[in-house]
């Protein structure tokens, strides 16, 4: 890509370097939310939506969309307006700016800088900050506090995330994503397994189960959905939105989702290296399998959501500060200590 | 276990034959009409005297009869110790229709006495929080009362169909 | 966390109304919670807006049968055990002899409703806390109920099915095949729900702890029903003050044991309930073995009501507790006095009682965990 993005105008590379995540977001999107009610569907013994398009029901997320996109804009008489308005697109621009320095393929990637996670972990907090907005600007009680409890839910799991995520740079040894996954080529571990970080050394499987509590409850899934939990705030910091702002939240965090899922790929299952060595490699085929990984992960996330209930904000808290972040910090040390014996 | 005869005689002795009488219709349950004033002191006895342990408040109800122009209160009580049940009724004059309550003996009447008074217009002297509890607190009259007329408006809207 | 100057009283508390429009009051009840942060200070239930007059109605009817139909919109959820309790007040009243086939049948279709309420009251619960899925399941079970009642009353919720010293019509040729075919079904459904939500660690967090109602308070209540049994007392109306054939049946009273946390915390009133069920499976097997295949269920019903002057007080064991019926009669053709005494309203009214002191999350699982059909509170 980038050799081609020379020959044109600096403007137009921009304008398609944006296109393309956008474009894989929104399709992902009406995909994913589809597949989630199939999922849920048949988790719980019944066929999910089946009418809208014919084979399925395939076209329900798009007539949602049509329905969404004709909905009122409701804004609540003492909202703060801009706040209120702002609040949606801000999220949404949040998760989609960290796909920027996502490898989708070896030979695509938005930005190839070199402190890529370090990008990726700093522009999602700004998510909290959406939530915080759109919680006080309702002018609602109910959405106040779950936008507080959204803020304290992200800005505790950011730590653990991000510890596991210095134990993967740690090993690897770079911030950039692209290097990170080109390192894990190859199929020698043991003999037979792909060269993955995870099979690389025993604590960064523990890494791995660390970071994936944590991104569920990043991207507020089940069981960790407090800050939207319908049973008891009514919609959280949702309540006062409706038609194409809900939507907005609807869509950041489904990309949130996606980008967590796809950072777990690229970090941990070898990002767009295929499992099978050389066979059914390329750009193409990295592509499909970078996907295949990320939505992999998705799909474990929905399977959970559908499956256990969910925990209260102070048990919440108490995973967070009293089990996870002492864990994922000894585990840091002891990868560290690991990297050194051997 | 004891006969609701045998609880109308113990009781005589505590209250002396002024405070109670005891009634029966032609079939049902029998039960025990109690002086309004003394209606406390009957029920704290009720619940803590070893021979009667009536620890539960099953129901309480409001009633109101046209022709005497009295209200009633109806008390149905248990005892799951000694197993054993007892109806006491009081009555009182319309015009002046004050009970003590028993809210501080059986925690239940709390409700309860709020809904006689909403529904029959039962003032309960000493209640902690005495107001309407089904009906908006505005309401005009008391709907169980036999005389009741249903108001043409509330707040403006009409309340016929 | 969040410091809110109220306006009203000056202090650092916020005053949320949850509900009348929320998705955990399981109706239309208003809750004011004073919050000091996340944490409960104060609770004032506000109730009323399901409010249809049943006493009112009741005493309007010229006649004492036709308040049955009034009884079933009380709890919709279980309208046969709501209509139980009012024909075996008429009966009592009537000195009336009940034919066995009815006796037997009624006690086949109160218990089988008994089951399809706590369904929902379990499912509804979990739904509460964030489980989606054991909901589901619980309500295909639920369905197949249903369609046993359809088949026997023509309706699906609300049946008006019981007639005093009666039934409407009677059962069709299969009800015992589809009943014992039901029964079969769903004992192993029982064991699914506990190993998918009974004992998820989760779940227990959640439920364990929470709301504790000590022995004392509960009867200082008057509460009744899975709320009393899940604070370990051995109440059970059916057993402790037997009505109709209830006496011929072996069954257990399954009570609360504080087996995850307190004795009579939240976990052990659901498990109340679940144990509930396979009690009421052994009835219904019972039932369904004693249960004579000949016999007019129509020929007892008396023409005409009219009770001697007099006053009673029924109760009887509904899904929630202890449904109370206060007939006063004056020989007339309607009731002088009908009062319901339903067990959601006293139950709700030890809510304040029992939250103090919890967070927003807890209230949500103590108002499930009680069970309330608002139908019932507001009458």
């Amino acid at each position: 890509m980038t050799e081609y993005a020379s020959n044109i105008h600096p403007m137009a590379a921009i304008l398609i370097h944006a296109a393309i995540p956008l474009t894989i977001i929104l399709v992902y999107a009406l995909v994913a939310i589809w597949g989630e009610r199939k999922i849920a569907g048949f988790i719980q013994d019944r066929l999910g939506p089946m009418r809208v398009g014919g084979w399925h029901g395939w076209a329900q997320s798009i007539a949602d969309l049509l329905k969404l996109i004709q909905k009122e804009d409701i804004i609540p008489t003492n909202a703060s307006r801009f706040l209120f308005k702002f609040a949606p697109f801000m999220m949404f621009a949040a998760s989609y700016a960290a796909f920027a320095v996502i490898p989708f393929s070896s030979a695509y990637i938005g930005s190839m800088i070199n402190i890529g996670v370090f990008y990726l972990l700093a522009i999602t907090s700004i998510l909290t900050l959406s939530v915080i907005m759109a919680g006080w600007a309702s002018n609602n009680k109910w959405s106040l506090l779950g936008g507080m409890r959204s803020a304290a839910q992200m800005v505790s799991y950011e730590v653990p995330t991000i510890a596991t995520v210095l134990t993967v740079v740690l090993v690897a040894g770079s911030l950039n994503l692209m290097t990170v996954t080109e390192m894990q080529a190859g199929n020698d571990t043991l003999g037979f397994l792909p060269n993955w970080l995870i099979f690389q050394n025993p604590f960064l499987i523990v890494a791995f189960i660390i970071f994936f509590i944590s991104i569920l409850a990043e991207s507020h899934r089940v069981p960790f959905d407090l800050p939207e939990s319908e049973s008891e705030l009514v919609g959280g910091y949702q309540t006062e939105y409706s038609g194409m702002r809900w939507a907005m939240f609807m869509l950041a965090e489904y990309a949130d989702m996606l980008l967590l899922s796809l950072l777990g790929a690229t970090l941990f299952f070898g990002g767009w290296n295929s499992p099978f060595g050389d066979f059914m490699s390329g750009p193409v085929w990295g592509f499909f399998w970078f996907m295949l990984k990320g939505l992999l992960l998705v799909f474990v996330m929905m399977w959970i959501r559908w499956t256990l209930p969910r925990y209260r904000v102070d048990q919440l808290m108490h995973i967070c500060w009293n089990i996870l972040i002492p864990l994922s910090f000894i585990n840091l040390v002891l990868t560290a200590l690991w990297e050194v014996i051997f | 276990m004891k006969t609701p005869e045998e609880i109308f005689e113990y009781l005589k002795n505590e209250f002396g034959e002024d405070a109670l009488t005891f009634e029966k219709g032609d079939i049902g349950d029998p039960w025990i009409l109690v002086k309004a004033a003394t209606i406390k002191n009957v029920s704290k006895f009720l619940r803590d005297d070893p021979g009667m342990r009536f620890n539960m408040l099953m129901c309480l109800s409001g009633l109101h009869y046209p022709k005497e122009e009295e209200v009633g209160v109806v008390y149905n009580l248990h005892s799951t110790e000694l197993h054993q049940t007892i109806n006491l009724k009081v009555r009182v004059p319309v015009d002046g229709p004050a009970v003590p309550s028993v809210e501080a003996i059986w925690k239940t009447a709390d409700w309860h006495e709020r809904e006689a008074y909403d529904m029959v217009g039962v003032i309960f002297d000493g209640h902690p929080n005495h107001k309407r509890i089904l009906l908006p607190d505005d309401w005009e009259g008391h709907p169980l009362r036999k005389d009741y007329v249903q108001q043409e408006f509330y707040r403006g809207v009409t309340t016929r169909s | 966390m969040i410091e809110v100057i109220s306006k009203e009283t000056g202090n650092k508390e916020m005053v949320i109304n949850m509900g009348p429009q929320h998705p955990s009051t399981h109706g239309v009840l208003r809750l004011e919670l004073v919050l000091d942060g996340e944490i409960i200070t104060k609770v004032r239930p506000n109730i009323g807006y399901l409010h249809r007059c049943f006493e009112k109605y009741a005493e309007q009817m010229d006649d004492y049968a036709k308040v049955i139909p009034y009884t079933d919109r009380m709890d919709y959820v279980s309208a046969i055990n709501q209509e139980h309790g009012y024909v075996i007040a008429l009966e009592r009243m009537l000195e009336l002899e009940v034919p066995e086939r009815v006796e037997y049948i009624r006690v086949i279709m109160a218990e089988l409703q008994r089951i399809a309420s706590h369904l929902l009251g379990i499912g509804a619960f979990g739904l509460d806390l964030g489980a989606f899925s054991p909901f589901l399941y619980l309500f295909t079970e639920r369905e197949k109920i249903l369609d046993i009642f359809e088949r026997v009353t023509g309706a699906r919720l609300l049946y008006n099915y019981f007639a005093v010293a009666g039934l409407m019509r009677d059962v069709h040729p299969k009800f015992k095949a589809d009943t014992a075919e039901f029964v079969r079904t769903f004992r192993p459904k029982i064991k699914e729900l506990n190993d998918l939500l009974s004992y998820n660690k989760i779940f227990i967090q959640r439920t364990a702890n929470i709301g504790v109602l000590p022995e004392k308070v509960a009867f200082n209540y008057a509460a009744s029903g899975p709320v009393l049994r899940g604070s370990g007392v051995k109440w059970d109306l059916r057993k402790n003050d037997p009505y109709s054939i209830y006496d011929r049946f072996e069954f257990d009273i399954p009570v609360g044991t504080g087996e995850v946390g307190t004795l009579g915390d939240c976990w052990d009133r659901y498990i109340v309930r679940v144990k509930e069920m396979e009690q009421s499976l052994r009835i219904i097997e019972q039932a369904l073995d004693g249960m004579p295949d000949e016999g007019d269920v129509m020929e007892a019903i008396p023409k005409r009501i009219r009770p001697k002057e007099g006053e009673i007080y029924v109760r009887t064991e509904t899904p929630r507790g202890e449904l109370g019926y206060y007939i006063v009669s004056d020989k007339s053709a309607s009731p002088f006095r009908v009062k319901a005494r339903a067990p959601s309203f006293v139950h709700l009214s030890v809510l304040p009682a029992i939250s103090k002191g919890s967070l927003i999350a807890d209230m949500v699982a103590i108002v499930g965990s009680i069970d309330i059909v608002l139908g019932e509170v507001d009458r």
